[in-house]
């Protein structure tokens, strides 16, 4: 074998060619050793790859597109591109009266609808002064609603970590218990995803008939469902293989990068804002925080399922107490008449609208229930001005919402601060340094959704 | 495509039509092109309760090179719109485009500067699927019309007579025929 | 549509007799700080509405400014903080502009040119140790001159269990504010996105490109001035405006 450059210019050097026109090496035959041995001496530097996995990818959890600098197969450089799926929520929220607000931002990270909404609700209350006077049953179901979406997106971020791993029967085995959740959601809201139920004031309609009892059938299944899922991942050698140590993050690297949610208490720090800030009466509520201690991907799964146990745990106490609730009148939204949405729904033969007590109330009675009706459809109530924050604790880690009123029927400005925007950032830490295939899960442990990221 | 686009019109050609579109009909590839909302019910629709994989649909073309059928579900934003072009155009023919919920149809419930307003802006789509975002039993009834669509399209000579038909009888469509307020704002239906 | 600094007709230094939420003005109150608030019942501005509801104020104004004690942790941050800055040489007012307690959280109106060394307190000050970046967002005041582009920093503090907000100001023309990425470093991502959508620049930024909106895009999307960008729905022959040019009120 001999090794030839040309040179295309006189007094052209070697390195000149070379760089010009790659190395070039003659292979006569026989010669395979030579030239291995020629090509292992003559690599003074490192070939780096550029690999764009790009925004439709069958395993980045949505439209995230990842520039990956590899060299061989390790992993120098990951830089995350996001902004594929931007809906200009935020903006279209500032041209929507503050109830409306609610069908857009749950919009937003759409595998934890509830949670969005939960948190600009919330938000909105607090500015208008009445997070003190909402109904004791709105605050049950909102609490039963939120954990069970939190069992929903927990399971929605396994079955996938499954699939992108390649083990199909993760993904069926979580999307069966995730389908009685969404049947539970479809009873109770009307809607499988992006419900729009939590409304500032209280939740959009009581519980309906036959309600508790499908939430309690489902936690007589549940605990077998998760037992069966856990039975399938937990001990599995090829999963283990794959998730021990892999995306490490430590405490000091989740504060640095100020991570929250599962990442961090796979780290071993109980920080849990239903625990330390707590809101909706979670004070009230008995739930453990899991936590592990190891930091990788594993932990951060095995953090995901007992949290999957502990909001079981949740929902009982809140049917236990909905059960409780006998009383005649029991509101599930604000009784006052300037804010709380006033029709109350029911089926008529043409379909879902105003009741017709309702109809005849406004119509016949009160002329004051009339007005209320009109001013709140047509324009909303008005939220005195100033700014809020509110941070719930998703699924996915602190979710906030940052609300501006100035006195108007509509948002000045919303801004959600999303769990998987942030953590996305850290995605460089995890998986700088290890293998490509490493990557696939150090995503799906920080389990983003890219409806949240981009908004 | 193949030599079936090559046949004259005649009863060879129509046999073949059976049975090219009774086989292309029965294992469709969808490419995964799931983008928000409605990817998640694109995925439940794959799970054990409903479940695509009895209409042939188990196989995901993961790569457009063998997909068959691009279901864009989700909203596309602006950033993604050539995307969705390039994954468009790397698909070999036949091939076919849902576009499943309201954002893939028409913008949605998002009219503003970040969302195309209908990915017909940006590919052809052969099936309109409304819903924000569509039950899976909505996405696989859109499947079963598309199959349709697929089993009972010709080829090669009668294809091209099928496709002029077709736009005739569009342009003739009532009541949403053509008025002058709408000539102004120049939008074609 | 923002408020006028004094109400018509008060002379100066007295109290007018009956603000609009039924309490006497306070004395101290700094007016040019105020925010943006609206007026007029059913949003009439423009057209020749004789009902005199287009006169009435019916909202309460933020607090501008509030006076210590602030209550409950708030006046340990804020002692914490002031004796921080001092020991470094910097003055609590020479840093902070004004303290707004408002709806149980507290605001530090922040100069940008003392931001990074506030946060930089904030984060290692073991009394303070905020070491959770809540995220930065913009927000857009077209009507207050000379302060028309707010950062709103977040901060969340795990030791301590507190929250707290900072918000920095920048004028239109001069849209610079230090980034404090050496300190916080996922703020990356959050400044990023604010200089996409409002164009506030974050001076030390290591890589400040558009993140949400396609690299070649013109123009901030969430500020005031820039169109929602919708277009008309048409459905079987007539046509809805988009939602930014439909009738609404206020």
């Amino acid at each position: 074998m001999v090794r030839v450059t040309t040179h295309a210019t006189p007094g052209a050097t070697d390195a000149d060619a070379d760089a010009a026109q790659g190395r070039v090496y003659n292979v006569a035959g026989q010669d395979w050793d030579e030239v291995v041995a020629a090509g292992e001496e003559d690599r003074s530097e490192n070939e780096l790859i550029v690999v764009n996995m790009g925004p439709q990818h069958p395993s980045t959890h949505g439209v995230l597109r990842l520039i990956l600098t590899l060299d061989g197969e390790t992993v120098t450089d990951v830089r995350a591109s996001i902004g594929y799926l931007h809906t200009g929520i935020e903006k279209n929220l500032e041209y929507r009266t503050w109830t409306q607000g609610t069908t857009f931002v749950t919009r937003a990270d759409y595998l934890t609808p509830i949670f969005n909404e939960a948190a600009y609700c919330m938000a909105v209350e607090r500015l208008l002064g009445i997070e003190d006077k909402l109904p004791e049953r709105a605050l049950i179901m909102r609490v039963l609603l939120l954990e069970l979406n939190r069992v929903a997106s927990h399971l929605g971020g396994i079955g996938p970590f499954g699939l992108e791993l390649g083990a199909t029967t993760i993904f069926l085995q979580a999307v069966r218990m995730r389908e009685n959740v969404l049947d539970l959601f479809e009873l109770i809201t009307g809607l499988r995803m992006n419900h729009a139920f939590i409304r500032p004031g209280g939740v959009a309609q009581d519980m309906p008939a036959g309600g508790l009892e499908a939430v309690r059938d489902f936690l007589r299944k549940a605990p077998r469902l998760v037992h069966d899922l856990r039975t399938l991942i937990d001990a599995n050698p090829v999963f283990k293989a794959r998730t021990q140590g892999i995306a490490f993050l430590d405490l000091e690297g989740c504060m640095a990068l100020g991570v929250t949610g599962p990442i961090l208490r796979a780290t071993g720090l109980p920080w849990d804002l239903r625990k330390s800030q707590p809101y909706l009466g979670y004070e009230t509520y008995e739930f453990d925080v899991p936590t592990q201690e190891t930091c990788d991907a594993y932990g951060r799964y095995l953090v995901r399922i007992e949290e999957i146990d502990q909001s079981l745990r949740i929902v009982q106490q809140c049917v236990d107490r909905l059960a409780e609730r006998t009383m005649p009148n029991d509101p599930w939204l604000i009784q006052d008449a300037k804010i709380g949405w006033p029709a109350r729904l029911s089926l008529g033969p043409d379909g879902l609208g105003p009741s017709p007590e309702h109809i005849a109330h406004i119509m016949g009675q009160s002329m004051e229930a009339l007005i209320h009706h009109f001013k709140l459809v047509t324009e909303g109530f008005r939220v005195p001005a100033g700014q809020v924050y509110q941070a719930v604790e998703s699924p996915k880690g602190e979710l906030g919402c940052h609300v501006v009123s100035d006195g108007g029927t509509r948002p000045y400005r919303a801004h959600l601060r999303d769990p998987s925007f942030h953590h996305l950032q850290a995605l460089a830490a995890m998986c700088e340094g290890g293998l490509l295939a490493d990557v696939i899960p150090a995503i799906a442990s920080i389990d983003p959704v890219i409806g949240g990221v981009d908004r | 495509m193949g030599i079936e686009e090559k046949l004259p019109s005649g009863v060879l050609l129509t046999s073949v039509e059976k049975v090219a579109g009774w086989a292309r009909a029965r294992s469709v590839w969808p490419a995964t092109f799931g983008l928000a909302c409605c990817a998640i019910e694109l995925m439940m629709t794959g799970g054990p309760r409903h479940d695509l994989a009895r209409f042939g649909m188990e196989k995901t073309g993961s790569t457009p090179r063998e997909a068959d059928l691009m279901i864009v579900a989700g909203r596309v934003s602006q950033k993604m719109a050539p995307v969705l072009r390039q994954i468009y155009d790397q698909m070999p023919e036949p091939k076919w485009v849902i576009s499943m919920g309201v954002c893939a149809s028409s913008g949605g419930m998002f009219n503003n500067y970040a969302i195309v307003q209908g990915v017909d802006h940006v590919v052809p789509v052969d099936i309109y699927l409304p819903g924000c975002p569509p039950r899976p039993e909505m996405l696989m009834d859109s499947i079963f019309k598309l199959h349709d669509k697929i089993m009972n399209m010709k080829l090669g000579a009668d294809r091209q007579d099928e496709i002029t038909e077709l736009e005739e009888a569009r342009l003739k469509l009532q009541p949403l025929h053509v008025t002058s307020a709408i000539n102004e704002a120049g939008s074609e239906l | 549509m923002s408020q006028a600094p004094g109400e018509p007709g008060t002379p100066a230094g007295e109290p007018p007799a009956v603000e609009e939420d039924g309490l006497p003005a306070q004395r101290d109150e700094q007016p040019a700080a105020a925010q943006v608030v609206r007026r007029g019942m059913f949003g009439v501005q423009d057209t020749p509405d004789t009902s005199g509801y287009g006169l009435l104020q019916i909202h309460k104004r933020p607090p501008v400014s509030s006076e210590p004690p602030y209550g409950g942790y708030f006046d340990t941050i804020a002692q914490e903080l002031g004796g921080a800055l001092e020991a470094d040489g910097l003055g609590f007012s020479d840093a902070i502009e004004r303290v707004v307690v408002d709806r149980g959280e507290i605001t530090f109106h922040v100069r940008r040119e003392r931001l990074v060394a506030v946060c930089e307190k904030l984060l290692k000050e073991p009394a303070l140790r905020f070491e959770i970046f809540g995220g930065v967002s913009g927000v857009h005041y077209p009507e207050d001159t000379g302060r028309e582009l707010r950062a709103v920093y977040h901060l969340v503090s795990i030791t301590h269990n507190r929250r707290l907000r900072l918000e920095v100001s920048a004028p239109d023309g001069d849209a610079h504010i230090p980034s404090v990425v050496s300190v916080y470093p996922s703020a990356n991502w959050h400044e990023r996105e604010t200089w996409d959508f409002f164009g506030i620049i974050f001076d030390g930024h290591p890589a400040l490109t558009r993140i949400e909106m396609p690299d070649d895009w013109r123009g901030h999307p969430q500020r005031k001035d820039y169109p929602l960008g919708g277009i008309p729905v048409e459905y079987r022959g007539t046509k809805v405006p988009p939602p930014e040019e439909r009738r609404w009120y206020a």
